[in-house]
């Protein structure tokens, strides 16, 4: 889909793309130390990582574009909550519905659970990126798509083992995926700046993704024996700066020292 | 939720380990698959998985291999038979190696 | 660094050679490859004790690599950049790594994982008590990389030569990816020393509450270590505490003073005659007080270990249970 002048991608969307990986990558570090294995642990450090590696790439893509003094470091540590553009999907800590300030542990099928939805939708988002009029983005969406495909298949593979394992793997799966299938409404309803990009020449067609998003689920779900859940209720808004409780707490405490030295360079 | 676990050393019972898995990589480079080091995982497939996050960082174009560790045989060390550990012909003594359920089959 | 456990008395006095008679050939045979300086392989014969020290070792130096991923992962989430976000993730996840290859090791030796950390959960099984202490500020990490990760370097260049070939290959592997991670914390601090007032100050604090402590990692003075002559023959240990303690003080001071930072110690000069810094007394009841179990951080380190371990149960266990079904269909099928 490139025309025949190069094309920028247009900032908002980057930020949103940004956003997403930020956020997801801050939620997976929390696992650093705490994973069911060792083995796993580095395997969500990874995860972790090729997350926040893609934010960097894309804040530095959309920096000069927000202001010529705006860093990638800018774009993360001080905009506040309302201006982040991520899905409300992954800024929900690793468990089943409840307020920020209750306690619960960690949910391993929440994580991965989580993983498996944003994934599948991302490996159809980065491959039709690949095509972008930008270069740039095009070549962080080359990278990107490899990692992603990763993800998705770890996540895959988890979903499987947890619906088909044991009558409590199972139950912790079944609940989670019915906890944060609501949630997926927000990939498909509209955003401006979601169509702004596919508007310019980027490549993206996201109803052309909800087929193959939901293919997968289904045969992934088929596999592990879960229930497809009802999509219904609240539509989260997180994309167009509507999010939940959730997400304050996670920017502060993320920001909170950057901030307490706004002169500083690390 | 959580069973509380016995935590007696009598109760643990091997097999609720995921089983101990060899991993040999080859770079994208390298000309032979050199072994690694091991890893738990609970079936080859994972194996694999968890041995690109593990011993390649995520690197592109390696070959890994896994084995499960007691399917290996080891030839004789150098020294004269007397002076080794005679256990089978197994590259080494684990728990876990011997106390395979016979539902379960080959691992 | 990690290896500071192997000269504390393990509730067991070490036994005399007590070969039966029909061992005694063994035996020899074994001394003579300690004396030849050749690999032990799993399944070359070996004193029991010595393959019983080896599996204390090398698993409490796998348990302090997995302890070890707390303290520092404590500031991943509140990192001041991306980029330190990244190397803190990085570095802690290569700590896995090296817990994982060191429990690899520790495997050859007829012991599991989970009896492994089945000791370290039960208490039974030590960890370096230097990650007994907490991290109360961003530099901390910087410092922990500098001085902590430089003092196990001390401790683990020698063990790329131990005796054992697994363990020995094993630090060959973790030395590598070790200087990295102090490198990169030097350079964390070297960026804050020449940043505003605020980070300095932050730096100097972290170097006040750290010194003292890394010094203490290396363990007792020999005069104090019961076990260091049985190790240092079985080529398990091959340079005593205080000269690699002495090593690191001689490497470290210059690096304090590229950095602009005082370490906090007045008797620290430079001795003339014995061409080494002499330092102020290390206090030891300090240290014996952490190692046994009362210092700031033990119970929670232990609790937060147990936590996952218990919390991640039903995951391992789904693992399982679905690879035995897929084990069973297939069976079936082939049947």
């Amino acid at each position: 889909m490139s025309t025949s002048v190069p094309s920028t991608a247009p900032v908002a969307y980057v930020l949103q793309l940004a956003d997403n990986a930020l956020v997801l990558g801050q939620r997976n570090a929390e696992w650093c130390g705490h994973g069911p294995a060792l083995e796993e642990d580095i395997a969500l450090a990874n995860n972790s990582l090729d997350l926040i590696g893609q934010a960097r790439m894309l804040y530095s893509l959309a920096a000069p574009m927000v202001d010529a003094a705006a860093s990638e470091d800018h774009l993360a540590y001080w905009r506040d909550p309302e201006a982040f553009r991520n899905y409300t999907l992954l800024e929900l800590p690793h468990h089943g519905p409840l307020a920020p300030n209750a306690r619960q542990a960690r949910d391993f099928a929440t994580t991965i659970v989580r993983n498996f939805l944003f994934s599948n939708l991302m490996v159809g988002v980065w491959a039709q990126l690949q095509n972008a009029a930008d270069a740039q983005l095009a070549a962080i969406a080359a990278k990107a798509i490899k990692e992603t495909r990763y993800h998705l298949r770890h996540a895959h593979d988890w979903v499987v083992r947890m619906g088909d394992g044991t009558e409590t793997s199972h139950a912790r799966a079944q609940a989670a995926l019915d906890h944060l299938m609501p949630y997926t409404q927000e990939f498909w309803t509209h955003c401006v700046a979601e169509q702004a990009a596919m508007d310019a020449g980027m490549g993206l067609d996201l109803a052309a993704l909800h087929g193959p998003w939901q293919a997968q689920l289904a045969d992934t779900l088929a596999q592990a024996q879960l229930q497809l859940s009802p999509v219904q209720g609240f539509v989260s808004g997180g994309k167009n700066g509507s999010h939940s409780e959730h997400l304050c707490y996670l920017l502060q405490e993320m920001q909170s020292l950057a901030r307490a030295h706004p002169q500083a360079v690390w | 939720m959580n069973e509380p676990t016995d935590k007696s050393p009598q109760a643990l019972k091997p097999l609720h380990e995921w089983p101990l898995w060899e991993v040999f990589v080859r770079s994208k480079q390298g000309l032979e698959h050199k072994h690694c080091g091991s890893l738990h995982a609970s079936d080859a497939h994972h194996a694999l998985q968890l041995a690109r996050d593990v011993y390649t960082r995520r690197q592109e174009g390696v070959s890994i291999w896994v084995v499960p560790s007691q399917a290996i045989t080891a030839s004789q060390p150098n020294d004269k038979a007397e002076f080794f550990d005679p256990s089978a012909d197994k590259i080494y003594r684990h728990p876990t190696f011997y106390a395979i359920p016979d539902e379960v089959g080959h691992m | 660094m990690y290896t500071q456990a192997l000269d504390l008395p393990d509730g067991q006095a070490a036994p005399a050679a007590r070969a039966a008679p029909s061992d005694s050939a063994l035996q020899s045979h074994f001394d003579a490859k300690m004396e030849r300086d050749e690999k032990v392989e799993p399944r070359d014969w070996m004193p029991d004790h010595y393959r019983k020290t080896l599996v204390r070792q090398i698993s409490q130096h796998a348990h302090s690599e997995i302890v070890g991923m707390l303290p520092e992962g404590n500031w991943i989430s509140r990192a001041p950049s991306l980029k330190r976000k990244a190397i803190l993730i990085a570095k802690v996840q290569d700590e896995g790594g090296h817990g994982l290859y060191l429990y690899s090791a520790a495997e050859t030796l007829g012991t599991s994982r989970d009896q492994m950390l089945h000791a370290l959960h039960t208490g039974k099984a030590k960890y370096s008590s230097i990650f007994n202490y907490p991290t109360l500020t961003w530099a901390d990490v910087g410092v922990i990389g500098w001085l902590v990760d430089g003092a196990a370097i001390m401790n683990q260049i020698p063990l790329c030569r131990c005796s054992y070939g697994p363990y020995a290959r094993a630090m060959v592997r973790i030395c590598k990816e070790e200087s990295f991670h102090q490198r990169q914390g030097y350079e964390s601090l070297l960026v804050m020393m020449q940043g505003t007032d605020a980070q300095k100050a932050m730096v100097q604090d972290a170097v006040n509450r750290w010194w003292w402590k890394c010094l203490a990692m290396f363990g007792p003075p020999d005069a104090d270590s019961p076990n260091s002559a049985q190790s240092q023959r079985w080529g398990i240990k091959r340079i005593s505490n205080d000269d690699l303690r002495q090593s690191f003080i001689d490497a470290t001071v210059p690096q304090a003073q590229v950095l602009g930072v005082t370490l906090p110690d007045p008797d620290l000069k430079w001795n003339e005659a014995r061409q080494h810094y002499d330092h102020g007394a290390i206090d030891w009841d300090e240290f014996w007080s952490t190692v046994n179990g009362n210092g700031p951080c033990n119970k929670e380190r232990l609790a937060t270990r147990v936590a996952a371990w218990e919390e991640g149960a039903w995951v391992r266990e789904a693992a399982l249970a679905h690879a035995r079904k897929q084990q069973a269909r297939a069976l079936k099928e082939a049947a």
